[in-house]
């Protein structure tokens, strides 16, 4: 039973990471990825979202018609959404100027449907909120994977947040006198999530050939 | 801003997929064949205009005169969700030729983010009701070059050796990734130099 527990939490980190082996949620994947500060509001976005919005549809699960399910979500996770705006709004307000449009698009994001409508919608409160933990546990390592990676050749800095006397900006020397500048611009996101993309089918297909 | 500057900017320099990655899910999905990538785009840019016009109207019209703008997110999303399922009905009822083209396409847009994109970046940039009709429409039209651009590569890598861990989905997103890069040739001062400003 405990063993079936932690593999609802582990799931989502490699096994079925939603963005690298579902390749779900792509959009702020790739449009927030420029820097690791901007990675890891998105992940505190996407996580409170899930989060909640498992919670709530596990409990609703046999309330909610199943004629109108997609709606009665969507109402939930929009609402869930304008909370997050609101918050980052007022304590984080540099990062959500940042994030800008993406956050509200967290809405349409397709992990959050994607689980609502997959496992939410059938399992108890305590799995479901095991799940978006480790869905948005996977979420965030896949997430600032791709930003470190854009950022560190791109720009030769890493971004974090500010605290104290610590500006946040980490600059690595040798990165930042010699920038791949395109990593750091859109197109580089997407060179960036192909190849890494092929590398994690490389790695699936070494396990199944095993 | 003029609607020409409107257009060129959200057809080319800010093109919906390949510079500010709205609509990933379905570029990504439905551009294995050319013919779906056009009923596709198509369908895109029919409800991104329809849409861009509804939901300025719910904003400027209902939701500021009741102070309610913190539930733009909640009311666009439904508004978008509804309008999709109405133009679904009205397309069947009027003209059955273009719902056999685009039906199996239209439930798929209500998640597309690029709708509910392009509806916030209406209300964000402060347009008036004819410059977000052009930006819908120009979104549209943007998401349509992008997909249809794609689809024709996808046909052509398909006859290629593409070594195995790549294939699929990751070749086709480092083709959009050089696509991407041939799409920077067109920036901001594009515009400044054709004096459309």
């Amino acid at each position: 039973m405990k063993n079936n527990h932690m593999k609802e939490l582990t799931k989502g980190f490699f096994e079925q990471n939603p963005v690298f082996v579902v390749a779900l949620g792509l959009c702020p994947v790739l449009g927030v990825s420029t820097q690791v500060s901007n990675a890891i509001g998105m992940t505190a976005g996407v996580f409170f979202v899930l989060l909640f919005s498992n919670i709530i549809i596990s409990m609703l699960r046999n309330v909610i018609p199943g004629s109108i399910h997609i709606p009665a979500y969507i109402v939930v996770i929009a609402s869930l959404v304008t909370v997050t705006e609101m918050v980052m709004h007022a304590f984080v307000p540099a990062v959500y100027n940042s994030l800008g449009v993406y956050l509200p698009l967290i809405v349409v994001n397709c992990i959050i449907l994607g689980r609502a409508e997959a496992f939410a919608s059938k399992n108890t409160t305590f799995d479901s909120a095991l799940d978006a933990i480790g869905m948005s546990i996977g979420f965030g390592l896949a997430i600032t994977l791709i930003a470190l990676i854009r950022e560190l050749f791109g720009s030769g800095t890493i971004t974090l947040f500010p605290v104290g006397g610590f500006s946040g900006v980490i600059t690595i020397p040798w990165f930042y006198e010699n920038p791949v500048r395109v990593l750091a611009l859109a197109p580089g996101a997407l060179l960036v999530m192909g190849y890494l993309k092929a590398f994690f089918d490389w790695k699936s297909s070494l396990k199944k050939g095993k | 801003m003029s609607y020409i500057a409107i257009l060129i900017t959200f057809i080319f320099i800010n093109n919906f997929i390949l510079v500010q990655f709205l609509g990933l899910c379905p570029f990504i999905g439905v551009s294995k064949n050319s013919e779906n990538a056009i009923g596709m785009g198509a369908s895109v840019t029919f409800v991104t205009t329809v849409a861009s016009v509804v939901t300025w109207a719910i904003y400027y019209y209902l939701l500021v005169p009741f102070n309610l703008q913190y539930l733009q997110t909640l009311s666009f999303i439904l508004v978008i969700a509804s309008l999709v399922q109405l133009l679904e009905m009205v397309i069947q009822k009027i003209s059955p030729p273009l719902y056999k083209a685009l039906g199996i396409f239209l439930p798929l847009i209500t998640t597309n983010c690029a709708v509910l994109g392009i509806a916030i970046i209406n209300i964000t940039s402060g347009y008036n009701v004819m410059e977000a009709f052009t930006a819908g429409l120009a979104a549209g039209l943007g998401f349509t070059l992008a997909i249809v651009l794609m689809s024709n590569i996808r046909e052509r890598l398909d006859l290629q050796p593409v070594r195995r861990s790549f294939q699929g989905m990751p070749i086709a997103f480092v083709s959009a990734g050089l696509m991407a890069l041939a799409f920077m040739a067109f920036d901001k001062s594009l515009i400044t130099n054709l004096h459309l400003v």
